[in-house]
């Protein structure tokens, strides 16, 4: 369809950048370290810290936000509409997290699996805050969501095996972990790609992750598998993989947030009958 | 109850953008900020083309998602089926933005006028710095139909009381009214023509309904 008017087309949304995907990324790597963190603590080693890195990664991601929106005096606001708003439920959950993580901290270690469930619950809700945006087709996708959960787990196990050597010891399990969320993690990519085209989503949405693609598989799942398996041999490599894992992630939720998102464009359905009648047409104007 | 909705014959829309102005004119909107626009849509293949003007804004839906979305409740649905924003409660946060399937919703970051510092007189009369940096679209003019009432007039009939759009539409081609009355403007024109609503696979009951050719018993 040719068009003289060039925003008919469907354009990338410019009202959230990197401050919003920093919330996504934070948010992700943050929830699935305390998360993954503490339920494998049960292995040996001291998770308080892990948990307060994970804590203070959520916070800057929702520091992050509030750079963002117009008003940030008013932030508070935001609590306001938890009976349907996912951005409402997400804010909601914060604050019983940091007073999890901060009662488990200093009073009561056992809080630390309800805290485990909270990171989960804020991981799951800011998931869903894209699934809610009907105006972009790239985050409405039901598969969307289990990207960004999956993607935030790889992210957060990645980061413990990062971190686990700094503060303690290497832990095999925690490769074998990576090694599963990692498949879970292209697969999960691989079904979301598969089902923007089969949704006709943007064709310029669907090649910004065409472009990342080839990348995104090779360094982000490849090679931190290749490492992981080498890390039985030199067990630094796995901090390495942590670093691939949690890196490619971030780009490709920084994609998914800034790049890929076109807004939905318009459609007219019949073209106007003026005079003589003619057939039916429709057009889809993306 | 009352239910407003708003036709837009697409067969009578010539694109001179006239609605736009009026719009701009009566609620003084920032520039880069529409809250409504005529799409100029060219069709078709040499020597079969077709150029048609699509006027859009927002769609006042019977399931608004940037209602759904929003997570200080600024944005609300009313009775009468107008979508409103309490623009002191908004945060500005843009998920209604991003919700919107409509691009009817934008935010204005900065105070600026046509013309640079310094307002024109419509600007300045209706500039209101509650709406810089939160999310604000077209509002059907509310404060019109809310003096309906109180006026004893009808929305759709009495130009006082209408959207500004649509009295100065130069072609007829928008009309505005109640849809639950059988006797408004709108639902006659509804039952004569044929219409569609844009993205309804989306199940957000557009409130603007383009009509585009006659009714099949009506030919």
């Amino acid at each position: 369809m040719k068009n003289s008017n060039s925003s008919i087309y469907s354009k990338v949304q410019r009202n959230w950048d990197w401050r919003a995907a920093g919330n996504f990324i934070g948010g992700g790597v943050g929830s699935g370290l305390i998360f993954w963190s503490i339920l494998l603590s049960p292995l040996g080693y001291d998770s308080l810290w892990l948990m307060l890195a994970g804590l203070a990664l959520v916070g800057t991601g929702l520091f992050c936000v509030w750079l963002e929106i117009g008003r940030p005096w008013r932030a508070l606001n935001v609590f306001k509409h938890v009976s349907t708003s996912w951005m409402s439920r997400e804010a909601i959950v914060a604050p019983p997290l940091f007073a999890a993580g901060a009662a488990c901290w200093l009073f009561e270690p056992l809080l630390a699996w309800p805290t485990a469930l909270l990171a989960l619950l804020f991981l799951y809700s800011q998931s869903r805050i894209l699934l809610a945006d009907k105006g972009i087709p790239a985050w409405r996708h039901p598969r969307c969501p289990q990207l960004v959960i999956t993607t935030g787990l790889t992210e957060g196990c990645g980061l413990l095996i990062l971190a686990l050597p700094l503060i303690d010891t290497h832990q095999p399990w925690s490769w074998a972990l990576m090694l599963i969320l990692l498949g879970l993690r292209v697969l999960a990519w691989q079904h979301y790609r598969a089902g923007l085209e089969q949704a006709s989503a943007p064709p310029a949405c669907q090649k910004k992750f065409t472009a990342i693609n080839p990348q995104f598989l090779w360094l982000g799942h490849i090679a931190p598998a290749v490492l992981l398996g080498f890390a039985f041999v030199q067990a630094e490599a796995a901090m390495l993989a942590g670093i691939l894992a949690i890196g490619s992630g971030a780009w490709m939720k920084y994609t998914l947030i800034c790049k890929a998102s076109f807004i939905q464009g318009y459609s007219m359905q019949h073209i106007p009958v003026r005079g003589q009648r003619a057939p039916q047409r429709s057009v889809s104007a993306h | 109850m009352t239910r407003y909705a708003m036709t837009v014959d697409l067969r009578r829309c010539v694109g001179c953008q006239t609605c736009t102005a009026a719009c701009k004119q009566k609620n003084g909107t920032a520039p880069g900020v529409q809250w409504r626009k005529v799409l100029d849509i060219e069709t078709g293949e040499f020597p079969d083309v077709r150029r048609t003007f699509m006027p859009v804004a927002c769609m006042h839906c019977d399931e608004p998602p940037c209602e759904e979305v929003c997570p200080t409740t600024a944005t609300q649905k009313r009775d009468d089926g107008l979508v409103s924003i309490d623009y002191d409660m908004c945060i500005g946060c843009s998920n209604c933005v991003m919700a919107c399937p409509y691009e009817a919703r934008s935010i204005a970051h900065d105070v600026k006028f046509a013309y640079g510092d310094k307002p024109m007189a419509n600007e300045a009369k209706m500039f209101d710095p509650a709406r810089i940096e939160v999310a604000s679209k077209c509002t059907f003019c509310i404060e019109r139909i809310d003096q309906a009432h109180e006026q004893g007039l009808t929305p759709g009939v009495h130009p006082e009381v209408t959207p500004a759009c649509v009295n100065s539409c130069a072609s007829g081609a928008m009309l505005f009214g109640d849809i639950e009355d059988p006797n408004s403007n709108v639902s006659k024109l509804l039952k004569e023509t044929q219409s569609f609503r844009q993205h309804e696979e989306l199940g957000t009951g557009p409130g603007v309904y383009y009509i585009w050719d006659k009714n099949d018993e009506e030919l």
